[in-house]
């Protein structure tokens, strides 16, 4: 895939990455197995919330087109989407919740902590400010991996469908394309190659820890950060995007 | 799910310096997880720079039917107070 701005489409990419999970995380408000795990959900989807609008109001003006973060936010289509699948996947139940966050979230970290070091100074400073955060997500999601996965036989089948459901989408996290490259090349974004082996040893070490199998990875799905997305994607985007696609001038 | 967790208290350090203080408490299956609630549950705000957990079990309490024989002796000794010394007017911060 060749894009006309490549750092835009990264930014996107960076910013749609903790958007939609940001908005997925916020479906279990009022939901959650217990208060304290509420607010834990809640908060990791506000960290993330944060750093999309950090990523897409950078994004805006680097695009230069006067749209904001809230523009691109609200007023783009699943197709214009650059996320990763992983992302967009249901919660199910609070198991695959906590696989999907202990998957990406120890993906973002590496990612972010890589970008810290990006030549693009107000990417490596988000990255500074958001690698803090990852860092937390990524150990509560390992804790709860051990404690679903070393539980009991329910909650050990139920962490194990959970992985299940979400192990096709690891693949995509570190996929490189055109975008990827020419980011690499001029020392903005990372090679993410690079990151797997320490991704392996992390989710080894904690799957290990929880008494669960390691994974055999089947074929990896691909397609989200061009725009390809599952059908889940479409039904997060109305229910994010209705209130501000309604009233459009709506100010609070 | 939390019914079944055990009750932690939680305290919390506002800043270097001072003691930590009671702010309440968390479900939580054990002592790691205590910890990770409480700080989801009471420093979301930058409350604090240290957290403790305590199982609240763990706490021994004095009995509140015991309350007259416990506290009411301490009325009547005023003396207690160091409220006969004269503060010279420039010492700040007593």
């Amino acid at each position: 895939m060749t894009a006309a701005n490549p750092l835009f489409d990264y930014l996107l990419r960076l910013g749609d990455d903790s958007l939609v999970l940001g908005q997925r995380l916020g479906e279990w408000c009022g939901h959650a197995p217990a208060l304290e795990v509420d607010l834990s959900l809640a908060n990791l989807g506000l960290d993330l919330i944060g750093q999309a609008t950090l990523f897409l109001e950078l994004a805006g003006q680097i695009e230069g087109a006067g749209r904001d973060g809230d523009r691109l936010a609200f007023h783009r289509d699943a197709l214009q989407f650059r996320n990763c699948l992983m992302v967009e996947q249901p919660n199910g139940d609070f198991a695959q919740t906590i696989a999907r966050q202990f998957l990406f979230s120890t993906w973002q970290h590496l990612m972010f902590e890589a970008l810290t070091q990006s030549s693009e100074p107000r990417i490596a400073e988000i990255a500074a400010k958001a690698v803090r955060e990852v860092t937390y997500h990524a150990d509560l999601a390992g804790e709860w991996v051990v404690r679903l996965g070393d539980g009991t036989e329910e909650s050990r089948q139920r962490m194990l469908d959970g992985l299940d459901w979400h192990w096709r989408f690891v693949g995509e996290l570190f996929a490189m394309d055109a975008v990827d490259e020419a980011m690499v090349a001029a020392g903005i974004g990372v090679d993410k190659a690079q990151l797997r082996a320490a991704f392996d040893a992390r989710i080894a070490a904690v799957l290990q820890e929880a008494t669960l199998p390691l994974p055999a990875y089947p074929r990896p799905a691909l397609g989200g950060r061009s725009g390809h997305h599952s059908e889940h994607l479409g039904h997060l985007l109305a229910v994010m995007q209705h209130i501000p696609r309604t009233y459009p001038d709506a100010r609070w | 799910m939390s019914r079944d967790w055990p009750l932690w208290e939680v305290f919390i350090r506002a800043k270097g310096g001072l003691s930590h203080k009671h702010v309440g408490s968390v479900h939580a299956p054990d002592a790691t997880l205590a910890v990770r609630h409480a700080r989801d549950t009471y420093t979301r705000r930058m409350e604090g720079v240290s957290i403790w957990a305590v199982r609240s079990t763990d706490i021994v309490a004095s009995d509140p039917a015991q309350n007259g024989p416990m506290f009411e002796p301490a009325e009547s000794k005023v003396y207690r107070h160091p409220t006969f010394y004269v503060v010279p007017d420039n010492v700040t911060h007593i």
